[in-house]
């Protein structure tokens, strides 16, 4: 009964192949057996934003998804967007604006924010709120967060 | 909390899905955007020993135009549909609708199939489909069948599929030309389920509209009275009209987001709002 499947995916780029069970979650996976504990796990259904992760390009809660269903696929996580090197200017603006105090929703925050930064051009406060209005934070309030996605925005844009 | 044990299949072809879904039956979950199914299964709600996973199903999430209908796949996902340029051009109401689906990642992976499949009161995408008499293409080992929106949608949770079936298409009926579109809700926070919603058209030359409602019933539901009003073609009439024809039309319960009285009247105010639009 619900014996193991074989997995083999990309993550940031490695090849990672394991047994997992049919019921263990994207996140899981990347936590406990690839390691990867930048992926953070809230609220696990869905609502706190903290697991995003991106699959395949895309933007995606690691809680909602299982581990098998990123089969052959290239699954990216805040460790490997830290490798590339391509989100200093927006790490550096979280820090320069105290957008993160206790850190917990920073890895899904920057995940999420990414993906709209790549987009290109300055999304206006009203779309950066939008965008990571599926993104819990308790702390900060929210308003340094949109402040320093703003500002990697248009430093961008500028350059 | 983890999801109970299942098994899982992973069905590469429509037959091979039609086939595990009969060999199962309602032991068999399945797995399409897995943004409400998963949750549901975290929280144990849901404990199936199958779980049948359809997202490896070549052809399911196709968009395009075939004649008179836009045909919609069930595995399209909410950013698909909301990117599509055809949507964009002939419907107006999913443009309008899809940003207040969640978030931008539960739109990258929730699908069009199954929304309508979860029929979740609340939902924008069940409303949508009966303003615009959107037919649903259910398939199984026995044949397929086509089933109007507006006997889809049976209760909360309830919709017309029998075990065995599965949606795999959705076909839309393009709008005649001069008809006015609006989608508009009240949510307490940007992608919470709606307190109250409307998804409305309206074609003035023919005087005809349809108004439906979402969150204000155990299905999305059709405010006749309204319709009506609307087909008179007045200027907004003044709240107590409106009001005493929203009161007749929806019989809200209290839910989690609002009480009854409190439905009924922001169903009224989105009527005021949208009227001057279609």
């Amino acid at each position: 009964m619900n014996p193991s499947h074989p997995l083999s995916l990309h993550v940031n780029g490695v090849a990672v192949q394991a047994q997992v069970e049919p019921r263990q979650h994207l996140a899981d996976f990347l936590r406990e057996q690839v390691g990867l504990t930048g992926t953070h796990l809230g609220c696990e259904y869905g609502v706190c934003g903290a697991c995003t992760v991106r699959v395949d390009g895309r933007i995606v809660r690691a809680c909602l998804m299982l581990a098998i269903q990123a089969q052959g696929c290239d699954v990216q996580t805040i460790e490997g967007l830290d490798a590339q090197g391509g989100f200093r200017d927006l790490q550096q603006a979280f820090v320069a604006r105290n957008a993160l105090q206790c850190g917990f929703c920073t890895p899904g925050m920057v995940m999420c924010a990414t993906a709209l930064l790549e987009q290109g051009g300055c999304p206006s406060r009203s779309d950066i709120r939008a965008h990571i209005s599926g993104n819990y934070c308790r702390c900060t309030g929210y308003e340094a967060i949109v402040d320093a996605i703003d500002h990697t925005a248009r430093t961008r844009a500028a350059t | 909390m983890k999801p109970a044990a299942f098994d899982y299949l992973c069905p590469r072809t429509l037959d091979d899905a039609l086939q595990a879904l009969a060999s199962h039956g309602d032991q068999a979950s399945v797995l399409a955007g897995g943004q409400s199914l998963m949750p549901m299964l975290s929280f144990r709600l849901l404990e199936p020993p199958w779980v049948v996973d359809i997202n490896r199903i070549p052809g399911l999430d196709q968009i395009q135009q075939d004649g008179a209908s836009l045909r919609i796949g069930a595995l399209a996902r909410h950013a698909q549909v909301m990117a599509h340029p055809l949507v964009a051009q002939h419907f107006p109401l999913l443009a309008q609708a899809m940003p207040h689906i969640a978030h931008a990642a539960i739109r990258e992976r929730g699908t069009l199939g199954g929304s309508l499949c979860l029929a979740d009161p609340a939902a924008e995408l069940p409303a949508c489909m009966l303003a615009l008499d959107a037919r649903l293409l259910l398939r199984s080992q026995q044949g397929a069948r086509e089933v109007a929106a507006a006997d889809f949608f049976q209760g909360l949770y309830q919709t017309a599929l029998a075990p065995g079936e599965l949606l795999v298409e959705v076909h839309i009926p393009l709008p005649e030309a001069g008809s006015q579109m609006v989608f508009d809700e009240f949510s307490r926070r940007h992608g919470d389920y709606a307190m109250a919603g409307l998804a409305a058209w309206s074609h003035p030359a023919s005087q005809r509209s349809r108004l439906v409602y979402l969150g204000c019933g155990d299905r999305p539901t059709r405010a006749l009275r309204a319709e009506a009003l609307l087909n008179a073609r007045t200027p907004v009439p003044e709240y107590p009209t409106l009001r005493a024809a929203i009161d007749a039309d929806l019989h809200p319960e209290a839910d989690l987001q609002a009480q009854p009285d409190t439905k009924r009247h922001l169903a009224t105010v989105l009527l005021q709002r949208a009227w001057p639009h279609l």
